[in-house]
C-alpha cells in the first residue's frame, strides 16, 4: 500500500549533546584511565559512526572500584535516610533537567527512536530515582522490620537495550537503602552511564558511592566474582544469568537476576481488535523488540485469526523505520552487528523450519544495523521462533481454541517474565492471569512500566523483583 | 542603606489560589514575644471559612485525581521553593516564636525536610496500607486507600511553622484538600506559606489558609456539612470537645489534639492514615477448571 503522504524529515538536534572524544572509568569520584590503558570504541548503530572512545576496565580496575565503593560504604550507610533521600531527589531533578540531552545521547548510542528515549526511557529514569529517593527515610515502613540494613557494595551489570533505565533500576534502590555501587554498563552502550557519573558529581554525591566501569563481559565477570561485593544484580541473557548463579554459589552474596523472556500476548475473540493490534505492535516492536518482556509470541483465538492478522499487517505497513533521531521514526536500528546477526539467523531458521515469513515493504538504510519488522505465521510450538528468545522485531503467531489451551501454550516455555491478555471480559482476564506463570501480566495493554510496580520473572526469566516496595528487598539484609 | 524606609508586607489570606483580605474587613494585631507589633493579620469570619470550604471542595477532584507521582513532584517543589526563601521564614519564625536565629533556622530546616518526607509518601502509602486480600473464593479483592475529602486543620498554636507544615503536608500528600486555621497568636509564617504554595504548581484551593480567632473560624468548619474531617491539633481541651461534638453531625473523621512537645521528631504515618478511607474492590476471577499448571 503506497503511503498517502510523504513525511518530511524531522530530526531532533544533536547539538544538545556534547560528546568528548574519550571517556575514562568513573572511580572514587574521578574519571581515570584503565590501569592497562586499554580503550574501545562505541559506535552509533544507525550509522556506524564512532561516537567516542571509552576505557576498558580490567581486573585491577574492578578491584580499585570495589575498594572505593567499600570505603564509601561506611559513611554512606551511616547517613540518616533523610539525607540519602535528598541526594537521590537531587539526582532525579537533574535528570529531569537534562532529560533531552540524555534522550538524544541514548538514541545515538543505542539506536532506538528519539520518540522512545524522550517519552519513555527518560521520564521513567527520573521517576525511578524520585520514587526510591522517597523510600530512603521510610525503610522502617517497608515491611522488612525495624531499621533494615544495607548489604554493602553492590556489583551491577546491565544490558544495552535500556541503558539508562536499567541503570536507574539498579542504582536508585541500591543507594536508597544505603549500599554503594559499582556498575558496568553494556559494552555497546557505555555513554549514558558516564553522563550519569557527571550527574552524580553535579548532585554532590560523596565520592565512591557510585562507580562506573565500562568494559566487556570479562569486567562484568570479575565484578561479580569479587569477594568484597555482597550484592549482585544482573539484567541480561539467561545464559549469562545461569553462569552468574554458578559463580556466586557457596558465597553469601545476595543475587537478583532479570533475564530473558518469550512473552505470550493472548488475544481472545471478544477483544477490541484495533486496541489489541496497537498492543501487539507495542509489545513486539517497541525498542525493535529488544525487550526482555516483549510479547514475542502472539496467541490468537482461531476464530479471529484472519481478521486480526489483516489488521496487524495493515498497521505494520504504516510503521516508519529509519533515522532514530527523527521524531517520526517508529523503528530504529538494531543495537549491534552481533545482535543483527543473531536475529537474522533465527529468522532464517524460522523460515527453514517451515513457518511463513512476512514483512511490510520497507526500505532499510545502507549503513548501520537494520532489520525489518517481521511476522511468522503457521508457527507451531516446536518451531525455534516459538521457543527461543530472538530479541528483535520478530513476532511468532500461534493460535488456540479454548482459554485452557491458551494458558497451556503461553506457559509452554522455560521463561516466565511477561504476558498479555486481551479480552473485554474481566473475569476471564483474572482467571487467565491466575494461571499464567509469569511475573508481569498486562491486561488490555502491554509494556507498561512504573517505578512503583514490581517487575521480574518466574522460572528461567530470573529471580528477584525490581521496582516498588518489593524492589527494596534485593538491597536489604533481610 | 540604613536610612531607607522598608516596605512592609500586607499579610492576606490564601483561598482558592488567591490572596484575599477577610470579607469582613477586619484585622488584628500580631505581636512578637515582647509585645512589639509585627503586622496586622486578617481576622477571618465564618463567611471566610465557608468560602474556603467551597474552594477546597472545588479543588478536591483534580488534586485527588492527580497521580501520586504528580503530587509528590508538587510537594517536593514546595520544599525547593521554601529552601530559596529560607531567610524570610527564619526571620518570621524567630519573630513569631521568640527564638534565636539559629533555633528558628532549625525549625525551618526541619519544615523543609518534612515536605520532602511527605513528597516521598504520596506514591508509597498505598503500598504500605493497602493490598490484595486472599478471600476464600474465586475473587480478585484489593483494598486501596483514598483521600477522605476536605479536611479542616487547626494548626498548632505554638509551633507556628514546623507544626503547621507537619499537619498540613500529610493531609494533602494523600490527595485531600485543606482549610487551615493558622496559629492565632503567630499566624504570619502560615500566611507567608501561601506565597510559596502559590508558586509551587500546587493547584489553587488545595490548601486554604485563614488567620484569626481559632474558635470563631473552627466552629462553622466543625459543623459544616461539606467538610469531611477535622484535625484538632490547635484546639485546647474545651474547644476540642465542642468541635468534636459538632463534627459528629455528619460523622467527620476527627483527629484529636495530641500533646506534641517536639514537632522535630520523625513523623510516622498516623497523620496520613487519619484522613484516608479504605476502598475494597471485588471482581470474580472466573474459572478455568481446577487443574493447576503443569509447568
Amino acid at each position: 500500500m503506497a503511503p498517502v503522504f510523504d513525511y518530511a524529515p524531522a530530526p531532533e538536534s544533536r547539538s544538545v549533546v556534547d560528546l568528548a572524544p574519550s571517556y575514562g572509568l568513573f572511580i572514587d569520584g574521578e574519571f581515570t584511565e584503565a590501569a592497562d590503558g586499554k580503550v574501545f570504541k562505541t559506535v552509533s548503530p544507525s550509522t556506524e559512526e564512532v561516537l567516542s572512545e571509552v576505557a576498558e576496565a580490567g581486573e585491577a580496575d574492578v578491584d580499585r572500584a570495589v575498594k572505593a565503593a567499600r570505603k564509601a560504604f561506611e559513611k554512606w550507610s551511616a547517613l540518616p535516610g533523610s539525607e540519602r533521600a535528598k541526594y537521590l531527589f537531587r539526582i532525579a531533578r537533574i535528570i529531569q533537567e537534562r532529560s533531552r540531552e540524555l534522550a538524544v545521547l541514548e538514541t545515538l548510542d543505542n539506536g532506538k527512536p528519539i520518540k522512545e528515549t524522550r517519552d519513555a526511557d527518560l521520564p521513567l529514569v527520573a521517576a525511578h530515582f524520585f520514587y526510591y529517593a522517597g523510600w530512603a527515610d521510610k525503610l522502617d515502613h517497608a515491611g522488612y522490620g525495624a531499621d533494615p540494613r544495607p548489604l554493602g557494595v553492590a556489583g551491577q551489570v546491565i544490558p544495552w537495550n535500556f541503558p539508562l533505565l536499567m541503570l536507574a533500576w539498579k542504582i536508585a534502590p541500591a543507594l536508597a537503602t544505603g549500599n554503594t555501587v559499582v556498575l558496568k554498563p553494556a559494552e555497546t552502550t557505555p555513554l549514558s552511564a558516564l553522563f550519569f557519573a557527571d550527574i552524580c558529581r553535579q548532585a554532590g554525591l560523596p565520592k565512591g558511592v557510585v562507580n562506573i566501569l565500562t568494559g566487556d563481559g570479562r569486567a562484568g565477570a570479575a565484578l561479580i566474582a569479587h569477594p568484597d561485593v555482597h550484592k549482585v544484580a544482573f539484567t541480561g541473557s539467561t545464559a549469562v544469568g545461569k553462569q552468574i548463579a554458578r559463580t556466586v554459589a557457596g558465597t553469601r552474596k545476595k543475587v537478583t537476576l532479570e533475564l530473558g523472556g518469550k512473552g505470550a500476548n493472548i488475544v481472545f475473540d471478544d477483544a477490541p481488535i484495533d486496541q489489541a493490534v496497537e498492543g501487539i505492535v507495542n509489545g513486539i516492536f517497541f525498542n525493535q523488540g529488544q525487550v526482555c518482556c516483549a510479547g514475542s509470541r502472539l496467541l490468537v483465538q482461531e476464530s479471529i485469526h484472519d481478521e486480526l492478522l489483516n489488521s496487524l499487517k495493515r498497521r505494520l505497513t504504516t510503521l516508519r523505520l529509519g533515522d532514530p533521531l527523527d521524531k517520526n521514526t517508529d523503528i530504529g536500528a538494531i543495537n549491534s552487528a552481533e545482535q543483527l546477526a543473531r536475529i537474522t539467523a533465527l529468522a532464517d531458521q524460522g523460515e527453514a523450519e517451515g513457518a511463513e515469513r512476512w514483512s511490510p515493504a520497507c526500505e532499510l538504510p545502507e549503513n548501520g544495523y537494520w532489520f525489518a519488522p517481521t511476522l511468522f505465521t503457521n508457527v507451531t510450538q516446536a518451531h525455534t521462533v516459538a521457543r527461543d528468545e530472538i530479541f528483535g522485531p520478530v513476532l511468532s503467531v500461534l493460535t488456540f481454541r479454548t482459554p485452557d489451551e491458551a494458558v497451556a501454550k503461553a506457559n509452554n516455555t522455560p521463561y516466565g517474565l511477561s504476558a498479555g491478555i486481551w479480552t473485554e471480559k474481566g473475569s476471564r482476564i483474572l482467571a487467565v492471569a491466575n494461571k499464567l506463570r509469569a511475573g508481569v501480566i498486562w491486561s488490555n495493554t502491554f509494556n507498561k512500566f512504573d517505578p512503583t510496580s514490581p517487575f521480574g520473572g518466574y522460572k528461567e526469566s530470573g529471580y528477584g523483583r525490581e521496582g516498588g516496595r518489593h524492589g527494596l528487598e534485593a538491597y536489604l539484609d533481610v | 542603606m540604613s536610612d531607607r524606609l522598608t516596605v512592609l508586607k500586607t499579610y492576606k489570606l490564601y483561598v482558592g489560589g488567591k490572596f484575599p483580605r477577610s470579607e469582613s474587613g477586619r484585622v488584628y494585631e500580631v505581636t512578637d514575644s515582647k509585645q512589639n507589633w509585627l503586622a496586622n493579620a486578617p481576622l477571618s469570619s465564618r463567611k471566610d471559612a465557608r468560602d474556603a470550604v467551597v474552594a477546597a471542595r472545588k479543588a478536591f477532584g483534580g488534586w485527588s485525581g492527580a497521580t501520586a507521582y504528580n503530587r509528590g513532584q508538587v510537594l517536593y517543589r514546595v520544599a525547593e521553593m521554601l529552601e530559596g526563601r529560607r531567610d524570610q521564614y527564619v526571620r518570621e519564625v524567630a519573630g513569631a516564636e521568640g527564638l534565636s536565629k539559629s533555633k528558628a533556622g532549625d525549625q525551618v530546616d526541619a519544615a523543609i525536610d518534612r515536605w520532602v518526607w511527605y513528597a516521598g509518601w504520596t506514591d508509597k502509602i498505598a503500598q504500605v496500607v493497602g493490598g490484595g486480600n486472599p478471600v476464600a473464593g474465586p475473587f480478585f479483592n484489593l483494598s486501596s486507600p483514598e483521600p477522605t475529602g476536605v479536611v479542616a486543620v487547626l494548626a498548632p498554636q505554638k509551633s507556628s511553622f514546623l507544626g503547621l507544615v507537619s499537619v498540613v503536608a500529610p493531609v494533602i500528600a494523600t490527595g485531600n484538600t485543606a482549610v487551615v486555621i493558622a496559629s492565632e497568636k503567630s499566624p504570619l509564617p502560615a500566611l507567608s506559606l501561601g506565597e510559596v504554595l502559590a508558586t509551587s504548581d500546587l493547584p489553587g484551593g488545595v490548601v486554604n489558609i485563614l488567620s484569626g480567632r481559632t474558635a470563631e473560624i473552627a466552629t462553622p468548619l466543625a459543623s459544616h456539612q461539606d467538610v469531611n474531617a477535622i484535625d484538632l491539633a490547635g484546639a485546647d481541651e474545651e474547644l476540642a470537645k465542642e468541635l468534636e461534638i459538632a463534627a459528629a453531625d455528619n460523622l467527620k473523621r476527627v483527629l484529636r489534639p495530641q500533646s506534641v512537645d517536639n514537632w522535630s521528631a520523625a513523623p510516622g504515618t498516623d497523620r496520613m492514615t487519619a484522613f484516608l478511607e479504605t476502598k475494597t474492590v471485588w471482581h470474580p476471577t472466573g474459572s478455568l477448571g481446577a487443574s493447576g499448571s503443569a509447568y
